[in-house]
């Protein structure tokens, strides 16, 4: 079946569906979701959205800029962080007038609270700037943003999984989907698509993410000739529900919650003397793993306690309602009168698809853009995160940018026509699936992904080093060649979920393949990106972006693109 | 531990009868039922369908039916259920089977619309924020848990007997935007409630509250609907 949009959205997060509003009003647009609009991952975004309004205590926008700069190890692109840190509090009045429900103060002004990294007056002390609504912030926005979706008639393609991009002479003009109901694909035929498809955190054992956070558009956009950027750079959140590495929000730190070893010491009060348990994720994720390895985890095992006892009934009830519940349902405490168990848990992913501060993908070190092609939200790296994200910046980066991503598909489609399908544009799309559909081979996907899942976890997690990334390279390239052998058993056109999972696990190998070679490449260590063989962080050389473009022939080739520096220097890192 | 996993399958590409299969599964007690449908398709017979996706009870994908109840497959563990061992899976009742344990969510997601979902305001927005007092949004807080699972409505007698009741779900975002202080369409909000198909055809049978997964007070949350309507009412009385 054929569909023709000015713009096609793929994914219907909170990225995605801040484009779409924005181009809604006068645009022909569809928001295309692999799962149900308000099943995206945005939605379990707990603890809160950065803006510096000071509505608690004196902030302001260059403050919160210089903490995402040290935050993002010094690798963030000045130009962009700045946009996002003064772009911040128009976002949040957008928001509230939109209609999200944040918490507010005594005289009615959106309540924030304290988040890691955040501070004052460059480092001083943590500051308020997270604007939030309880532990559910995510939620509410989206909630609020697909509603507004709906009110301004924008076209959803629910339960459609994205194939192919058509790409004919460098262009992009469109899009190929199958549709899980009916099995059948679709060609969606633009002159402009935003990919807004999330996160991969599934490439890892013990990760917070969704089960659809398999990375498919980056994967897809990689083999169409846009280059990854900074893949080496992933995000363990510190405290992940042990075992289950389900989120317990950095909210919980900010409210007060403090971190204790097996002796009940507050041991990030020595890591971090200054702002202790608030002190960045990389740094409170690899605090931890030293402390179990230095004997301190409780009951000699991998984790450690998040004490909330002290914040009262009333604040965890209210302010932290939900991760309260998750403690209580998966880890069976009550932490009310008991602390709960945490480890860390893959959680956002600094890398992703090439693109500049107005959404463009771009293909070269240079920026020259992909036309037609644009990225935006955490599958994006523009770079404002560089070697380590700040809490509560993934939903501003994802507001600012889709809108901003928003605004420039509006200009550009209003200067191109529609491009000429290629002959039978379904083609490769109908072959992939036939190929897997009529495999005979000896392999299935379930085995795959778990051995994907535990070498990544294993060699490319929060420390790292030669010997153990070039195993996991090893490993992910044998898996790769047995995913070639892989057969599926459902023959079902209707929610064929097992086709589903084969299709994504090929994304996942590819992402995992780029991970290694940049964590291989990357001889220093930044932000989350940990050498145990390469302990320092080495401005000289490597004050640059990590770039692999796609090579059928010889696998991902790297390049290099330099960091733009504007107001901040690079200098030692500390809290 | 030995679970014995009685699922409901229905594929209308191979019969229009609906079946049940029965698998066994090695579960842990803290597993979720998610998991043990997992292990099912990853291990034993990969064309099982479900639909899932944080796998924490977040995005509201999982409503199903485990036992005879409403649940969300992730938010439940092994451990949770005494029935030694055994478990019976089935797609959320009222809607219509697409394949096994997936359902037709499309009709539920026409009433949420029909609410008109989102804020009207006939004020201009200030330059900064509204001003909002905390306790009214206090008030309507509790209905921001909804995750949009369908479990409320899918449980709802009324909802069984009525299709054009537009059930717990879509009542609870009516009272959402209704409570909100700085929503100004209030009074047309209430006129489109105010009637059977609307907040009285509620009967306060309590089914929708007992069997969210979010633990939202729906019933009182149509009650106050109702309370409005009330108060408006008089309102109106007292002005003509």
């Amino acid at each position: 079946m054929k569909h023709q949009f000015d713009v096609i959205i793929v994914g219907a997060g909170l990225a995605g569906l801040r484009a779409a509003i924005e181009l809604g009003e006068d645009t022909s647009v569809a928001v295309l979701s692999k799962v149900f609009a308000t099943r995206s991952h945005s939605g379990a975004a707990q603890g809160g959205i950065g803006a510096a309004l000071g509505n608690e205590e004196e902030d302001n926008w260059e403050w919160h800029m210089f903490d995402t700069v040290k935050g993002s190890d010094y690798l963030g692109d000045q130009d962009a962080i700045e946009i996002l840190a003064r772009d911040a509090p128009r976002t949040i009045y957008e928001l509230e007038h939109l209609g999200v429900p944040f918490n507010r103060t005594p005289e009615g002004k959106i309540a924030q609270r304290a988040f890691g990294g955040h501070t004052r007056n460059f480092g001083e002390a943590p500051v308020k700037r997270a604007c939030f609504a309880a532990d559910r912030t995510g939620r509410v926005i989206l909630d609020t943003l697909w509603e507004k979706c709906l009110q301004g008639g924008i076209r959803f393609f629910d339960e459609f999984q994205l194939m192919s991009l058509i790409v004919s002479e460098g262009q992009c003009h469109g899009v190929i989907v199958y549709e899980l109901a009916s099995g059948k694909l679709h060609t969606l035929h633009s002159k402009a698509v935003l990919l807004a498809t999330g996160g991969y955190g599934k490439v890892y054992k013990t990760t917070s993410n969704a089960f659809a956070s398999t990375g498919d558009g980056l994967a897809i956009a990689f083999r169409a000739g846009a280059p990854l950027e900074d893949m080496e750079f992933v995000q363990f959140h510190p405290t992940g529900i042990y075992k289950l590495g389900i989120l317990i929000s950095e909210a919980a730190r900010g409210e007060g919650g403090v971190l204790r070893n097996n002796e009940g010491k507050r041991f990030m009060e020595l890591y971090a003397p200054v702002i202790k348990d608030l002190a960045p994720r990389d740094m409170v994720s690899r605090c931890i793993l030293e402390e179990v390895r230095a004997g301190r985890g409780i009951d000699g095992k991998d984790y450690v306690h998040l004490d909330l006892t002290h914040l009262g009934e009333e604040v965890l009830n209210t302010k932290l309602a939900e991760i309260t519940g998750f403690a209580r349902t998966y880890s069976g405490v009550e932490p009310i009168t008991e602390p709960i168990p945490v480890q860390p848990t893959c959680h956002y992913m600094m890398g992703g698809i090439a693109a500049d501060a107005d959404g463009k993908v771009i293909t070269d070190s240079e920026g020259t853009p992909f036309p037609g092609l644009y990225a935006a939200g955490e599958c994006a790296c523009v770079s404002v995160h560089g070697a380590n994200r700040l809490g509560c910046n993934s939903l501003l980066d994802t507001l600012v940018f889709g809108r901003r991503a928003g605004k420039e598909m509006r200009r550009y489609i209003h200067t191109v026509g529609f491009s000429p399908l290629p002959a039978n544009p379904e083609k490769e799309a109908a072959a992939k699936i036939a190929t897997l559909m009529e495999s005979n081979g000896n392999e299935t996907g379930g085995p795959i992904r778990k051995e994907l899942q535990e070498v990544m976890m294993d060699k490319v997690s929060v420390f790292r080093n030669r010997s153990g990334l070039t195993e996991a390279l090893e490993k992910v390239r044998e898996l790769k060649g047995r995913y070639q052998k892989i057969a599926i058993q459902d023959k079902g056109n209707c929610f064929n979920r097992d086709l589903l999972d084969a299709i994504e696990l090929d994304y996942m190998l590819d992402l995992a393949e780029v991970i290694t070679l940049g964590a291989l490449a990357r001889e220093e260590s930044r932000g989350a990106h940990s050498r145990e063989d390469f302990p320092d962080r080495d401005d000289q050389k490597w004050l640059v972006h990590t770039m692999f473009r796609y090579s059928k022939e010889e696998g991902p080739q790297v390049f290099f693109k330099p960091v733009t520096i504007t107001r901040f220097q690079p200098k030692e890192r500390k809290y | 531990m030995k679970c014995t996993f009685i699922v409901y399958r229905f594929d209308p590409a191979v019969g229009k009868e609906p079946r049940y299969q029965e698998y066994m599964v090695e579960a842990e007690p803290t597993d979720k039922i998610l998991d043990c449908l997992n292990k099912i398709r990853w291990e034993q017979d990969p064309t099982l369908s479900y639909r899932y996706s944080c796998a924490h009870g977040i995005c509201g994908s999982d409503a199903l039916m485990i036992n005879g109840r409403i649940e969300l497959a992730c938010q439940k563990l092994v451990r949770d259920f005494k029935t030694a061992n055994n478990f019976v899976i089935e797609p959320l009742p009222l809607f219509k089977v697409i394949k096994d344990l997936v359902v037709d969510m499309n009709p539920f997601f026409e009433k949420h619309r029909t609410v008109r979902p989102y804020l009207i305001s006939d004020e201009d927005p200030p330059e900064k924020e509204w001003l909002q007092d905390p306790e009214n949004q206090k008030f309507f807080e509790p209905a921001l848990a909804c995750i949009m699972c369908g479990s409320c409505t899918a449980a709802c007698p009324i909802n069984r007997s009525n299709d054009k009741y537009l059930g717990p779900a879509a009542l609870l975002r009516g009272f959402r935007y209704v409570a909100d202080s700085r929503d100004t369409a209030t009074g047309s909000r209430l006129a489109q409630l105010d009637n059977e198909d609307g907040a009285w055809g509620c009967k306060s049978m309590w089914w929708c509250t007992d069997v969210c997964p979010k633990s939202i007070p729906l019933t009182k949350s149509i009650a106050q609907i109702k309370r409005l309507i009330k108060e408006e009412e008089k309102r109106k009385t007292a002005g003509s």
